[in-house]
Order: structure tokens, then sequence, then C-alpha cells
């Protein structure tokens, strides 16, 4: 589980007082590579507003008379303040600089992980419970109000909005999503008529299309047993999900790690139950 | 000497300017590369004091507690994506934004310029 303290760092870009400001295609260069590789950057410029800090390290890099930085010292002695010159520094030696300050401590990075989980805009959520009963992956719970939330948004399978199509109110957005309006965007009349996204969800909570798939899974499974041919078995798994991929409503990997049939209907009346017992509560 | 650290530490804002906020969205390439980029060098050619993140979804994703902080730094301006879904991020990260005061550009539609003039504007 990768967590928030995975961020160690938050670094100033110091352009204050008693500091010289970089030119702004270098500041631009600076900023962009730090953050591609998942700091979080402040630019501090003299008399101007900057969000105020939390307790991660602070690291403060700036271009210093004489190239010395100031030693900092946090009054309240709760955060480590460690500031760095970088006059002269090109972009690629500031990151190197900033790399050697993180040392071994662990830090979320791009391209290691895509965040995609399902956010409800809970201004057009009915509280229905369609999303908890629809979902196999246990995503959604219910909150101690009774109120539909996302809780185990790891458990979500990655490119996979499928949720999002069967909700009724389009209140359910994959903010990394390509197209509206699960990508957030605003939500159309049109939209708003279901019918051409629905789902038929009795058929996939167990039913054909869940078994079939399933079925060719297996198959797939077993031919790769048997054969050892990583190729042929991708194949065969292709083949099988070709059009529900095709269709770009679930991706491949969702599939390939579908439970089995019976794991599906337990889940699907586990959620049921939760559901109806919650609904039930709201009354 | 560096006066606005001590701001930085505590949160002495001045009064009624906007806080900005850059969200490169590294996570994902929804947001177009040149929108991006041409933002970030548009605020980076003003004088303006600014804070950048990685990308605000991991940060919701994580519940990461600086969403907090700025959610609760009163008026500021956002340039992401979707408003609806920056919205819906803070909420669910359990900080939710005010009802007032926050104004969202969205990189996905609106050109680098639109959104740099709007960041930067004197208008509040």
């Amino acid at each position: 589980m990768i967590t928030h303290t995975h961020r160690p760092l938050r670094v100033v870009l110091y352009e204050g007082g008693g500091s010289i400001p970089l030119s702004a295609e270098a500041r631009a260069t600076v900023m962009a590579a730090l953050l591609d590789k998942g700091y979080v950057v402040t630019r501090a410029a003299a008399g101007s507003n900057a969000m105020p800090h939390d307790d991660r390290s602070l690291v403060v890099l700036g271009v210093f008379p004489d190239r010395k930085a100031p030693a900092l010292e946090d009054v309240t002695g709760t955060v480590s303040i460690e500031a760095h010159d970088i006059t002269d520094l090109a972009p690629d030696a500031i990151l190197s600089l900033v790399e050697k300050m993180r040392g071994e401590k662990p830090m979320n990075e791009p391209g290691k992980w895509k965040p995609w989980f399902p956010v409800i805009d809970y201004s057009r959520c009915t509280n229905c419970m369609q999303c908890l009963s629809f979902c196999l992956f246990d995503v959604y719970g219910v909150s101690a109000d009774n109120k539909i939330q996302v809780q185990n948004n790891d458990n979500c399978k990655t490119n996979c909005p499928a949720c999002s199509r069967v909700c009724p109110e389009v209140a359910i957005m994959f903010p990394k999503y390509q197209n509206g309006p699960i990508n957030g965007d605003d939500v159309s009349s049109t939209d708003a008529n279901r019918e051409k996204m629905k789902i038929d969800i009795s058929s996939l909570l167990g039913g054909d299309i869940y078994a079939a798939l399933k079925d060719r899974s297996l198959a797939a499974r077993s031919r790769f047993s048997k054969e050892r041919s990583p190729d042929k078995a991708l194949d065969e798994r292709k083949k099988c999900l070709t059009k529900l991929v095709g269709d770009g409503f679930i991706p491949m990997d969702v599939l390939t790690s579908l439970p089995s049939v019976d794991e599906i209907m337990r889940k699907a009346e586990e959620a049921k139950a939760k559901a109806a017992a919650a609904l039930a509560a709201q009354k | 000497m560096l006066d606005n650290l001590a701001a930085l530490r505590y949160g002495r804002r001045v009064p009624d300017t906007p806080a900005i906020l850059y969200c490169r969205c590294a996570y994902a390439q929804v947001v177009p590369q040149d929108v991006k980029d041409a933002v970030l060098q548009k605020l980076c050619a003003s004088g303006a004091s600014f804070d950048t993140v990685s990308d605000l979804c991991e940060m919701a994703a994580h519940r990461d507690p600086r969403l907090k902080a700025i959610a609760a730094c009163g008026k500021i301006r956002i340039a992401a994506c979707y408003p609806r879904a920056v919205q819906g991020l803070f909420q669910q990260a359990g900080s939710p934004l005010p009802q007032v005061g926050v104004e969202i550009l969205n990189m996905r539609t609106q050109s680098a310029d639109e959104i740099a003039a709007a960041l930067l504007s004197t208008e509040h």
C-alpha cells in the first residue's frame, strides 16, 4: 500500500529576499523535472503567497550570494529544513541533488502506478447503491451514516470504468479517463439518458457474459500450462476478449482476474445485502 | 533574509490574494503536454509565488494531508482538469474545497493563455 507519507519532501524554489532569482526558463525546467519525478514544489517569490507547510522535510533551493545557502532551523523544531545553493547547476544536477537529499526514503513516483479509482459526485449521487451491488472488487462500501463511499480504491482495476456506466445518475467519475462525462466533464442531457450506457447487470453478475469469459479464460490458462507458450495463451485470451475490450468498457486485466462464478455470485449476494441494509436504514 | 519562509511555515498570507496551485498530472497523460508545459512556463515567467503538485489524483488516492492545507487556504485558483472531478477528489479525500473563493481552470479543455491569464489575474 502506497501512503501519503511516501512523499517525504517539499521542495521550495526560493526566490525571495536574500536570493537571486533564476531565469524563467531555468525555473520552468527545474520545476517540471521535479514534478515529473513526483515531488511537490513551491516557488516562493518576494512578497507573494505560498501555501502553509505540513510536517514534511523542507528542501530550500536558491541562488544565494557567494554561493552560500543559509543555515535554517524551524523555530518549533518540528520540521527539518535544508537549504542548498544551486548556482550554475543544470536541471539534471538539481534533480540529482534533491534525490540525494531524499536518500533511501521511499516516494510515490509517476510511471509506477496509475491513480485509477472512482470519484463520486455527491451533487448527483442519489445513494441508490447500484455501484455497490455492481462492483465485484469491494471498491465501494457504506459509511456509518449509510452513504455510499469509495472505501478501497486500491482494489479498483486500472482502466476499468464499468461502475460509472451503470450509475443511473452519471455520478461516478474517473478523472484519468479520456472521455466525458466519466472524466468529470459536464453531464449533458444525452449523458443523463443512461439507456445507451447501461449494462445488463444480471448478465454481468454471474450470468452469461462472466460465465463464458471465465470458461474461456480457464481454457486459455489450461492451454498455457500444457503448451507452456505464453504467446499462444495470450493470443487465445485476446480472441476471447476482443469484443468486450473492443467495446471499451472492460479492460483485459479485469477479465483475466475475475473470480470464479461461485465467488462472483457470493460477492453479488453480499453486496446486495449490504446495499439493501443501507437503503433500509435510510428510510 | 529568507523573509517569506516564515510565511511558508506558518501560512501567513497576503490578504485577499488567491493562492495558485498547479497540478502536473504526472501519473497519467490525460492533460495535453503542450498545455501543461505552457501554463507552467507562464507561471514561471510571472513574479508570483505558486505551489505545484505532481498529481492531485495520486494525492487524493492516498488522502494526502496536504489536500487539507490546500482546501483550507481560502481563496485559491487551481490549474488542473475538470472542475467536477477536482472538487470530487478533494471531497473524497476528506478535504472538501470551500464553496466560494475557488476557481478551477481546466487544462484539458482551455488554452494555456486563457488559464495563465485567469491564474495571474489581479482581480480578486
